[in-house]
């Protein structure tokens, strides 16, 4: 067993876990942050996306060990306690979200595309930024009105604070 | 309408729950004292069991016990059940095979769960299941439908001589023969429907609790049908009685019909938790998701479709062999008979219809209902035949479906079903419309100068939802009565809360139910909850597939709220000295009709508890129950159209446009609605160009992981365009058809059609991948 020390959410957490344990497994089940899913075994569906020292990762394809010292954000810090993230709210809206299980790495990975893409995005990049996250339900029309969206949302709040 | 109730579009009440990351499913849950399963499944396709040596697994760290499938017989665990009972055509029953929950002597297919491991944790679990040494004795396998029914096949079930399950039909054999015999023209056609995995994202998951000072046991578990699962575990498998059987499904994440089935898991966690005295978990990897999930569709069909001088379709002969895989699931006969063959009408005015169905076992997943069910396979058939009877005949696709369609209602089919209301031409109407389908010679045109290949397709689909009357399906050979129950419980507040038999998935029930009650009452809908999922709350419930959950559902919560309003207005009669004739409710209040005088809806709901003044002889409380059995199917019905554009260097085909136009009767909430429309017809693209379950020779499942088969992803799919053109149903109270399903129903053939179009001959089958189009224009050549 090792000791793995993050900070998560904006709180310093640690524990103890197996040198093989995967980082999801980790906020799953020794931190009890279940809103990061788990939905296969290879890295393909993205239910797992957190940020991991700003930048979106597969928390499946990561060991807790490695992920020591860093920084992570998962679904629940996303936004303040009874808030929605600008990405959330347009999911909402936008009906982006059926059964909910992809919704969380859906949800981080478009806040990362948006950060990193924001303001040139069109349905093109967004379809193809969601390349690494399945969804069964929507059959992704929403998810990406959602995030088109969300991205002229946070242009616009970007601009009202320059 | 309301801003609120029935036709608004409403955002989801469910939603923060899933954004924020408080969403409940069952592998989130913990118990105190949990442990974690892992199974130990077979990695042949066929084989006897020779021996299981556990000794070395037993001993390995963190290990709590190892349980088979000998010690779960002994404790009278009975086998798994088919729950519809099919007749071949000379009377005998449908031959079923024994589905062991743990094998005992075979395993019949790669993954037949063969033990349990019970560990300190999911890794422990799955480190002492690969120490398990089983002596098996291989067996030749076979995993193809027409290949299982040869001669010399290797044998699956004794009880199933040529592994033939039942040799069954409907219609008229005579009068279809005579039909194609004085036909001007016949066109016939073979059929393949690819195998699918319907992959909900949420794998399959089950913790199970045993309370040994209760004697009772707690199931959490991915269902559709919690309800469903007490009463076939209670009274079939032998788990324990329904008294003494809670089963919750929370959050569940999708399902697609593969979370209808009772599996082998969760009956062996709730028996392995009695055993070992630890509540127990298990959950599902994709790659078991894979191998054990029921598949769907995997049809293979021979079509001759009868036509007259003018172009009217005369009679159909259908002959399909379904491939039910190594066990019969729960309602896996039901799929290829009566949710396929009756459907075989499509739009169309046949006068004779004919179909023989042979289902049959092979060394593969147990295939049953996937989003459709029966319904995509009878579309595909008849849509790929029309257009290619509209080749044939050389008259235009559009033309030959307005000759042959029902134009009248009711219509008695040859097929059983009595479709009740409809207009199909105004769906094809809408569809052309928006798909410029008067502009495709020009965008082909383009298209060629650019050194690509453009296609067109449409299909006109129907469907029957709103499964089903009991009495019907009964005499069709259903287990079960397929009616739903609701109850409106009125608290002293006002709040209120519906208990519903029908299970949410994605659906949105907590938002749809909602609306329902907030339109009659005039309440704001946050004053309503929607309870379900939990046998221990909801008294029995049929649960949520075949697009069932508002045309029967919703069906049962009117029959309650008219009782509920009925009780509401004696008692405001009463308080307010007036005529319960009288008595309106609007807006939140129960009003004297053409009077100023009115109470509001929470002091009714308080007079009720406190029964301090109530109409004499009237029993305290606010609270009804119903049940509601539909009398008829619903029929959603509409027109796909799908435009492509194929690079002919590559093989790969561009959704240029897709174009959706359905009847779906009322509407609750078009949001919603749309977006399940969306979801089925990615599902539809996903069998059309994408999926496939694809086993060697060897009965090995190749397409086990994302890895190797291809899920519809977000840059493989257009926008659709929809559009609604709706006749309200006039079966039940809301006028609701039902929208789950249609998406996956109508674009198949839509996409081949489209693609078959654009390559100019029609030697394709599903999926229409890259390789496989690229050779079919070499073909072409």
């Amino acid at each position: 067993m090792t000791k793995v020390t993050l900070t998560v959410n904006g709180r310093a957490m640690s524990g103890e876990c197996e040198d093989r344990t995967l980082l999801v497994h980790f906020i799953r089940e020794k931190l009890g942050l279940t809103g990061t899913h788990v939905g296969c075994d290879t890295t393909q569906c993205g239910a797992c996306v957190i940020h991991m020292d700003g930048l979106s990762v597969k928390s499946c394809s990561i060991l807790a060990v490695q992920a020591s010292g860093s920084t992570i954000t998962t679904i629940e810090g996303l936004a303040g306690q009874g808030e929605l993230h600008p990405v959330q709210a347009a999911f909402k809206e936008h009906h982006g979200l059926q059964c909910g299980f992809c919704t969380p790495g859906m949800v981080m990975t478009a806040v990362d595309l948006i950060n990193r893409e924001g303001g040139t995005l069109t349905e093109e990049t967004v379809r193809a930024g969601l390349e690494g996250n399945i969804c069964r339900c929507t059959g992704y029309h929403n998810i990406v009105k959602a995030i088109l969206a969300a991205d002229a949302e946070m242009a616009t709040g970007r601009q009202a604070a320059e | 309408m309301g801003v609120e109730g029935i036709g608004a579009r409403v955002t989801r009440k469910e939603d923060k729950r899933f954004l924020t990351g408080k969403g409940r499913y069952t592998d989130d849950m913990t118990v105190p004292g949990m442990k974690y399963a892992y199974f130990v499944r077979s990695p042949y396709a066929h084989a006897k069991i020779k021996n299981i040596d556990a000794t070395a697994a037993k001993a390995m760290p963190g290990v709590i016990d190892l349980l088979d499938g000998k010690q779960l017989q002994a404790d009278g665990i009975g086998n798994l059940i088919c729950g519809w009972m099919i007749h071949s055509k000379d009377g005998t029953p449908m031959k079923m095979g024994a589905w062991h929950p743990l094998a005992v002597d075979t395993v019949r297919y790669v993954g037949d769960a063969i033990a349990i491991v019970v560990a300190d944790s999911y890794g422990e679990a799955r480190d002492a299941a690969e120490a398990v040494v089983v002596d098996y004795e291989q067996l030749p396998a076979v995993t193809g439908a027409v290949a299982a029914l040869a001669s010399g096949a290797p044998q699956i079930h004794p009880e199933a001589p040529g592994n033939l399950i039942f040799d069954w039909q409907i219609g008229e054999p005579d009068a279809v023969d005579q039909a194609i015999a004085a036909a001007a023209h016949v066109t016939e056609i073979e059929i393949l429907n690819n195998r699918l995995s319907p992959n909900p994202m949420e794998p399959r998951a089950t913790l199970g609790i045993y309370d040994t000072a209760e004697d009772h046991y707690t199931c959490y578990t991915t269902s559709q049908n919690p309800h469903v699962a007490r009463l076939v575990m209670s009274a079939f498998y032998n788990v324990a009685p329904e008294n003494k059987l809670r089963v919750i499904a929370p959050d569940v994440g999708g399902g697609f019909g593969s979370k209808i089935y009772i599996y082998p898991e969760e009956i062996i966690c709730l028996w392995a938790s009695k055993k070992t005295g630890v509540p127990v978990k298990w959950t599902s990897d994709r790659t078991e998701a894979f191998l054990t999930d029921a598949h769907g569709r995997d049809h293979v069909s021979k079509v001759k479709m009868a036509f007259d001088a003018n172009n009217r379709i005369t009679a159909l002969k259908v002959d399909t062999i379904a491939n039910l895989g190594a066990y019969m699931s729960l309602f896996s006969s039901a799929v290829p008979t009566y949710l396929y063959a009756t459907l075989l009408s499509g739009q169309y005015a046949i006068p004779a219809i004919h179909a023989n169905v042979r289902t049959v076992y092979t060394n593969t997943v147990p295939v049953d209902a996937y989003r459709g069910a029966g319904r995509p396979e009878a579309t595909y058939l008849l849509e790929r035949t029309m257009e290619t009877a509209a080749r044939e005949l050389g008259v235009s696709p559009a033309e030959l479906r307005r000759t042959n369609f029902i134009r009248s209602f009711p219509y008695q089919t040859p097929v059983i079903m009595n479709y009740d209301a409809g207009d199909y031409e105004a769906s094809l109407n809408a569809a052309m419309q928006a798909a410029d389908w008067a502009g495709f010679a020009a965008r082909r045109a383009q298209s060629e100068a650019r050194g690509k290949k453009r296609g067109i397709g449409m299909s006109c689909y129907i469907e029957a939802c709103g499964i089903a009357p009991s009495a019907a399906v009964g005499s069709l050979g259903a287990g079960v009565g397929l009616w739903e129950s609701a109850e409106v419980r009125v608290n002293a507040v006002g709040t209120i809360e519906v208990l519903t038999g029908s299970h949410s998935h994605g659906q949105g029930h907590e938002t749809t139910f909602a609306q329902l009650v907030a339109g009659r009452l005039g309440v704001p809908i946050e004053s309503i909850n929607i309870v379900h999922g939990d046998t221990d709350k909801v008294q029995m419930g049929m649960g949520t597939y075949g697009s069932r959950s508002g045309a029967v559902g919703m069906s049962a919560i009117v029959k309650a709220l008219d009782k509920v309003e009925a009780k509401a207005k004696k008692i405001a009669a009463h308080l307010m000295e007036a005529s319960e004739e009288d008595i309106v409710i609007e807006n939140g209040e129960l009003k004297v009709a053409g009077t100023d005088k009115s109470v509001p809806w929470f002091q009714v709901a308080l007079a009720s508890y406190t029964a301090h003044n109530l109409p004499s002889g009237m029993e305290p409380g606010l609270k009804e129950t119903a049940f509601y059995d539909p009398s008829n199917f619903t029929f959603p019905a509409g027109c796909y159209i799908a435009e492509v554009e194929i690079d002919p260097d590559t093989g790969e085909t561009d959704i240029v446009q897709f174009v959706a136009a359905d009847d779906f009767g009322n509407i609750i909430n078009p949001m919603i609605v749309e977006g399940q429309v969306h979801g089925g017809i990615a599902q539809g693209i996903g069998q059309a160009l994408l999926e496939n379950v694809q086993y060697d020779e060897n009965g090995q499942l190749l397409t086990a992981s994302y890895m190797d088969y291809a899920m519809p992803r977000a840059d493989d799919l257009p926008s659709f365009s929809l559009s609604h053109q709706n006749t309200p149903c006039p079966g039940n109270p809301l006028g609701i058809k039902g929208c789950g399903e249609a998406g996956a129903i109508g674009s198949p053939p839509a996409l081949i059609n489209a693609i078959t179009d654009a390559i100019g001959h029609n030697k394709l089958t599903m999926p229409a991948t890259p390789m496989k189009v690229w050779q079919a224009l070499q073909t072409a050549h």
